[in-house]
């Protein structure tokens, strides 16, 4: 078994006086992809914020590359390589392209090649376009890359992805799945939510079904497409 | 009216309005990024001349250059930007999370305690800075003179404006300032450390202010009033062009500047008062100023822990209660007059607070000028009984129903609004309150105030007094805590906790609010007519800024989340205040620093360390 970049262990995790997470325990292997399903509500949100310090994890412990991150602050969280994809986006609109971008630039890594905008225009040529462009006036599949290419721009050795298809149009959804794959080819580990089965399907090697603030389920793909019993119970609305 | 006059007069207000979008874009950066409005920033404006007026003249010493003149005046926005970083340090950083009541409360702290610290540094006297050498004459402009200088700042603003543009979009910091003001989290998970960016925009920020001070000091003498009124101008021109937006501020300095120079020749009593108002009507059309954008995490108000359900006295509180009403009523009896006076304050101000906290720990409606209707309500009574020739007994009716008239009507404007724009709207509004007493001399006697309030004959003795008080002001904080605890109070916590919630199950929560806002005057009103009466004369002072932040710090003492607590509070804090208060020269520099201990270590107040051991116990 390859090494595990990520290591999630007994984590929970809640908003005020609300539990959401219950002891989630999950790891990301170096290089994979592995995808986080679970219906609205499940808890996979959560779990990235938690991992990321977004949201004080209230118990458990998250090792990423070695050192233990738990209630780190994000901002420490990100430099030492985790990068963040929020489900709304949160691009800043009020930037251009090239101005988001610069907001996610994070010094070079040892032996990788840096992201730079070109490279990001090259794998995204729609963003290429509109560099000097407001970024308020993108379409919703232009924003969602605009947010992946912010997050590389720190040149990250994993990524959180949380529902990168969510609410965009099928060429769209196409276009996002190359991007993760793409990751995945640089050598970036990610890590992504998704309720869809066939976007998780033809990105990640391993999945993870959560409920209620607990992982059900953990094999590979291959596996969870074809066991009816978990898809019946977990995924399917 | 003569052209070159009016063009004269033109220019005046763009000088002016180029000073005060300096200091306003310090405090829309500020307040974009770290989502503090920072009452010090009229300090560190105020600490600018101050610095100025003594590093200039020193310069100057040395040669009468031009050059040294404005390397004086930059010199002395660093040491104000340093200023403000130290401020970032040591405060802002741990009230960065905590309810917006709270981090306007200490920044007010600090306000205090530089207002103490200027004195004991630079003295009670004005200070009058030098001129700027090079720019001392005045210039011939259609056949009228005008100041040079006032012609240099002019261009200072649009240059300061450029400056800042490109300071915020070709440098990597000015992106991050403009990222964070829209999302700072998120700035955060992308590796960037938000303090080092809140610590830089902090020394921006008070630059600016420093700056701002700096550049007055030829026009004006350094003096330990410029950062109170600056503050409320600035304010307006930040809430006016929309908060966090830098070139909204220049278009509303812009704006106020003409206004002031024309508003002059047409009123020029009230001035301020047209400023207010033209703030009033921006905020009703465009609630989040020209260009401000509507922000979900600005507009909804990160309250103070609310009252929750309101409990009824226990055994043990009923028999406390009953031992404090009781030693308080036989005060008279073995106490001295001193002890009646200051019995007579508390009663009055435990009215006034509780009132507040009505507002405040009821309905999350966090107003920052509630001494307004305190004070019109003092004002009503006193001018009825000297310049009306009216007995006391109508004055005192009277004062209840000024106070409730102006609440209803300033308050139709605020219950529209919420959060910090709300904050800022009371604010205003008490700023008009004040400007009109303080400007309207003949009727109001300006600064001075009105002397001879006295109290009707039968009532004149101290004891008596002190009954009539004690009988108005206890049955009318019955009355509302009787409110608090009916359908109308419960109705307004329902809207505090989920505005969307309860207009969803049909409650009218504008129309809850605005009754609220007006019962909540009606008691100020009555307890600032009590005052006017207990203390013989009404002065401006009673619906200042200070006598609000006093309130406040009042609700706060007791404990905002208790229905009782603001009683507690209001005698805790006005005893504290006339104990310490003749001991030392330094009670605001105290005051300052307890309010700030307040909000750090003892936010829930006394009434929450009562409930804490009551539920030990
Ligand atoms: N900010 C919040 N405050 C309170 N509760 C929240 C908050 N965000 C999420 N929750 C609750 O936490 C639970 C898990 O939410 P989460 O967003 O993690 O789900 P999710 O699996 O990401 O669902 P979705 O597919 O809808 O994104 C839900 O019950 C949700 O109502
Ligand atoms: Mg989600």
């Amino acid at each position: 078994m390859a090494e595990a970049v990520l290591d999630v262990a007994g984590l929970k995790a809640g908003y005020g006086p609300a539990e959401v997470l219950f002891g989630v325990t999950l790891a990301l292997r170096r290089g994979e992809v592995a995808a986080l399903m679970g219906r609205n509500g499940a808890g996979k949100s959560t779990t990235l914020k938690a991992i990321m310090g977004l949201l004080p994890p209230r118990g458990g412990k998250v090792r990423f590359a070695g050192t233990d991150i738990t209630g780190l602050p994000p901002f420490r969280i990100a430099r030492l390589g985790l990068g963040y994809v929020p489900e709304e986006r949160r691009i800043f609109t009020d930037l251009t392209v090239f101005e988001n971008l610069e907001v996610g630039r994070r010094p070079p890594r040892a032996g990788r090649d840096a992201w730079t905008p070109e490279r990001l225009f090259a794998v995204f040529p729609n963003l290429a376009e509109m560099r000097g462009r407001r970024a308020a006036a993108m379409s919703g599949g232009e924003q969602q890359m605009l947010t992946i290419a912010r997050t590389l721009m720190g040149n990250p050795d994993a990524v959180l992805l949380d529902e990168p298809s969510e609410g965009l149009a099928p060429v769209i959804v196409e276009q996002m799945a190359e991007a993760v794959l793409r990751m995945k080819a640089e050598g970036i580990s990610v890590l992504l939510s998704e309720q869809n089965l066939d976007f998780a399907a033809a990105v990640a090697d391993r999945a993870y079904v959560i409920e209620r603030g607990e992982i059900r389920y953990e094999g590979t793909m291959e596996a969870l497409e074809a066991d009816e019993h978990v898809r019946e119970a977990y995924l399917t609305v | 009216m003569d052209p070159s006059f009016l063009l004269v007069q033109s220019l005046s207000g763009l000088a002016s309005a180029s000073s005060l979008f300096v200091i306003a874009s310090g405090l829309t950066l500020v307040f974009g990024v770290t989502r503090i409005v920072n009452f010090a920033h009229g300090s560190f404006y105020m600490l600018g001349a101050y610095v100025a007026v003594t590093v200039v003249p020193w310069l100057l010493e040395i040669d009468r250059s031009p050059w040294l003149f404005f390397a004086g005046v930059l010199i002395s926005a660093a040491v104000v930007g340093l200023l403000g970083v130290a401020m970032e340090l040591l405060l802002l950083r741990r009230i960065y999370k905590v309810p917006e009541l709270f981090q306007l409360l200490a920044t007010f702290g600090v306000v205090l305690m530089v207002q103490d610290a200027v004195l004991k540094i630079w003295g009670p006297v004005d200070i009058p800075g030098p001129r700027a050498p090079g720019l001392r004459h005045g210039v011939e402009i259609f056949g009228q003179r005008f100041p040079a200088y006032e012609l240099f700042l002019i261009v200072v603003g649009p240059a300061v404006l450029g400056l800042l543009w490109l300071l915020m979009h070709r440098t990597r910091f000015g992106v991050l300032i403009r990222a964070a003001t829209r999302d700072r989290e998120m700035v955060g998970a992308l590796g960037v450390n938000q303090a080092l960016l809140f610590t830089g925009t902090l020394f921006l920020g008070a630059f600016l202010a420093g700056l701002g001070g700096a550049l007055q000091i030829p026009r004006v003498s350094a003096s330990a009033q410029m950062d109170l009124s600056i503050i409320t101008e600035v304010f307006v021109v930040t809430v006016i062009g929309g908060m966090g937006s830098v070139t909204g501020a220049f278009l509303a300095a812009v704006l106020i500047g003409q206004l002031q120079a024309f508003g002059v020749l047409v009123f020029p009593k009230i001035t301020l008062v047209l400023v207010f108002l033209l703030m009033a009507v921006v905020l009703v059309i465009k609630p989040w100023g020209l260009l401000g954008r509507p922000e979900p995490a600005a507009g909804r108000a990160a309250l103070p822990e609310g009252i929750l359900s309101p409990r009824g006295f226990g055994g043990a509180e009923r028999a406390l209660l009953g031992v404090a009403v009781a030693s308080l009523l036989a005060l008279p009896l073995f106490g001295d007059a001193y002890a009646v006076k200051v019995a007579t304050e508390v009663l009055v101000f435990a009215l006034a607070a509780f009132s507040l906290n009505f507002l405040v720990g009821n309905g999350g409606i966090v107003s920052f000028g509630h001494a307004a209707y305190f004070g019109l309500g003092a004002y009503a009574a006193g001018l009825l009984v000297t310049k009306g020739g009216l007995p006391m007994e109508p004055a005192l009716l009277a004062a209840p129903l000024a106070g409730g008239l102006f609440a209803a009507l300033f308050g139709f404007f605020v219950v529209r609004l919420s959060g910090i724009y709300l904050a800022m709207l009371t604010l205003a509004f008490a700023q008009i309150a004040y400007a009109v007493c303080f400007q309207w001399v003949e009727f109001t006697g300006g600064d001075n105030g009105v002397v001879g309030v006295w109290p009707s004959a039968w009532a004149s003795s101290r004891h008596v007094y002190f009954y009539l008080v004690a009988a108005c002001a206890l049955g009318a904080i019955l009355a509302l805590r009787h409110v608090i605890y009916a359908p109308f109070g419960a109705t307004l916590r329902a809207a505090r906790d989920s505005e969307p919630r309860a207009d969803a199950i049909g409650i009218d929560v504008r129309t809850h609010r605005w009754l609220a806002f007006t019962l909540a005057g009606v008691a100020a009103g009555l307890a600032g007519g009590l005052y006017a009466f207990s203390k013989g004369s009404i002065d401006p002072t009673m619906l200042g800024i200070p006598m609000s932040v006093d309130f406040l710090a009042m609700i706060l003492l007791g404990g905002i989340q208790t229905v009782m607590g603001a009683v507690v509070g209001a005698a805790a804090f006005h005893a504290i205040k006339d104990v310490f208060m003749p001991l030392t020269d330094y009670w605001r520099f105290l005051l300052g620093a307890s309010i700030i201990a307040l909000v750090l270590i003892f936010p829930r107040g006394l009434g929450g360390a009562w409930g804490a051991l009551r539920a030990r116990t």
